[in-house]
């Protein structure tokens, strides 16, 4: 792999660990997975690019945050409240997030931003920028989400996707915590799609299909290679583990995989992933297997595994 | 401290399956009060109690708890009042958390849960002293995750974590009935103790009829939706459990039959 290919995978997958930092929040946290993030990662993007072109780069992000905030709270409410199941309040709000955004971006599929002012104009000059100020906004929100996943709030939005039932019997609002939860996540993806249309100065209409499948992958890769002991490992996993798929994907991509099969790699990749506890207990099973029929070294291997 | 008022409840209400489950209840409990309920399966015991709780909203009737009529308050609402222990020890507590994060959850009970930081150096001190109380050695494995914890043990910490802001009420939803004899009793006598030293209001669901006879100051036997049989005071302390069985009898009109009520 070339330098500048290296490099840029890392840049990538800085930016899109913010965005896999939300789909941790709602997939592991919440034991929700939210398909609101096909949407309100795009929504994020047309925002930025709106208000990049108008020469507010910062104020796209935060407005991106917004938006993607309301958009977590819709698929709650849809949820808690209209109890219609996690799956598919998710799936519509993705839906409808298709026409809001067209709508942001002013009914155009595509808003480039060539020779727009963004965020990395800040470090004018500067080749590292790119590199630089991702970085820096995604070393904040990972230490903000630290302590505020231990902030009192924290522990019962975390306890909420364990067992919500107790979180009721101790006096938690789950609707609540439920809320904030996706509305958090969905406001963090949002971000990780300003920052990408400000990156990339492109931004288009379909740039958040599969966005779900990505963060599933970061936060499943990310635990698998780097494990779950404790709150920050956890979230260093999710970081790193976006970083390590942007890098697969890269190295996909240098053998001469067409970027359109990309989509397909990164649905393999998770399905593979997720089945990971069957596919061990059914290679124990076999192992276990061959030992009874075989005995003797397979069963002094087994025992110097342990 | 807790009065109930013709509390009923109708499960699948015009469909064929429809059940009354609860049938105008009335029970009150003075303070301090501890009462063991008993009954066959199906006579309304664990919907009494997610009654109270909330879990299901009651038909008609009314729930006072303490100065507050709690009726058509939602369950997480009634819970800053309402201990609860269940049956599963898995549902006590959450399993990805550590034993002192749990602690520190049941802590905050009808405190603000904004972005104070969730774990105070004295809380920690604090549940430390609590936990040595259990005699469970989880006083040195504060930062261990729940889900390593046996069942008896998970009983354990749910009831201090019950306990640990004093509830005006104390539910047990059969707290002992998925645990080995021995655990059991060890369970059952650490909530005699806590119930005792807090000075509690309790309402314990139990199959074990010389448990219902022997905790608490009160026996309520329920059947089919109804509170058949209330004992107290001197009533109370000259039952056995043959008597017991033969008093269900005179007040149903029916034999007992329920192997898991007599066997246990």
């Amino acid at each position: 792999m070339t330098l500048l290919a290296l490099e840029g995978s890392i840049e990538l997958g800085i930016i899109y660990a913010i965005m896999a930092l939300g789909v941790f929040l709602s997939f592991r946290t919440l034991n929700m997975p939210d398909l609101t993030v096909d949407g309100s990662f795009t929504l994020g993007a047309a925002c930025s690019a709106m208000l990049a072109v108008a020469g507010h780069p910062w104020l796209g992000l935060i407005a991106a945050m917004g938006a993607g905030f309301v958009a977590g709270n819709v698929t709650a409410w849809l949820h808690t409240k209209l109890k219609i199941q996690p799956l598919l309040a998710g799936i519509l709000v993705m839906l409808a997030l298709y026409s809001v955004n067209l709508r942001v971006m002013g009914g155009r599929a595509n808003i480039p931003l060539i020779n727009q002012t963004t965020i990395f104009s800040l470090l004018e000059g500067n080749d590292l920028a790119p590199l630089i100020i991702p970085v820096t906004i995604l070393i904040l929100i990972m230490v903000l989400l630290f302590l505020f996943l231990q902030t009192r709030f924290g522990l019962i939005l975390r306890a909420t996707g364990d067992n919500d039932q107790m979180v009721r019997a101790i006096g938690g609002n789950t609707d609540f915590t439920i809320t904030i939860g996706l509305a958090l996540s969905n406001a963090l993806v949002a971000l990780s799609g300003a920052i990408i249309a400000q990156y990339q100065s492109f931004t288009d209409i379909s740039m958040g299909v599969g966005m779900v499948v990505i963060g599933l992958a970061s936060v499943i890769i990310g635990e698998v290679i780097f494990g779950i002991r404790s709150l920050l490992r956890r979230l260093l996993a999710v970081v790193l583990g976006a970083m390590v798929y942007r890098l697969v994907i890269a190295l996909a991509m240098e053998a001469g995989m067409p970027p359109t099969d990309m989509k397909l790699i990164s649905a393999v990749v998770v399905a593979v992933a997720l089945s990971m506890p069957v596919i061990r207990d059914y290679l124990l099973e076999r192992k276990k297997r061959w030992v009874t029929r075989y005995g003797g070294e397979g069963g002094q291997a087994d025992a110097k595994d342990k | 401290m807790l009065k109930i008022n013709n509390l009923s409840k109708v499960f699948g209400q015009g469909s064929q399956n429809e059940k009354q489950v609860l049938k105008q209840i009335n029970l009150t409990l003075a303070p301090g009060e501890f009462a063991a309920v008993i009954g066959g399966n199906g006579a309304g015991k664990s919907t009494l109690l997610n009654c109270i709780a909330g879990v299901h909203p009651s038909d008609s009737g009314s729930i006072m708890l303490g100065d507050y009529d709690i009726t058509n308050w939602p369950e997480y609402r009634r819970s800053r009042l309402i201990g609860r222990v269940f049956q599963d020890p898995l549902m006590g507590t959450a399993y990805a958390m550590t034993i002192e994060e749990n602690l520190a959850m049941a802590l905050a009970k009808g405190k603000s849960r904004g972005l104070q930081p969730g774990i105070s150096r004295s809380d920690r001190r604090n549940f430390r002293d609590r936990l040595a109380q259990l005699e469970l050695g989880l006083e040195n494995r504060m930062s261990d995750k729940v889900g390593l914890l046996s069942g008896g043990q998970r009983q354990a910490l749910t009831l201090l974590m019950a306990t640990i802001v004093r509830p005006s009420l104390l539910m047990l939803d059969e707290h002992t009935a998925a645990l080995d004899p021995l655990t059991s009793r060890k369970v059952l006598q650490l909530t005699r103790d806590l119930v005792a030293a807090e000075h509690l209001t309790t309402l314990m669901v139990t199959h074990n009829m010389t448990d219902a006879l022997a905790f608490g100051t009160r026996t309520l036997m329920m059947h089919e939706g109804s509170i058949i049989l209330d004992l107290q005071g001197k009533e109370r302390s000259g039952m056995t459990v043959e008597t017991l069985i033969a008093s269900f009898k005179k007040h149903s009109g029916e034999e007992l039959v329920n192997d898991r009520l007599l066997l246990s």
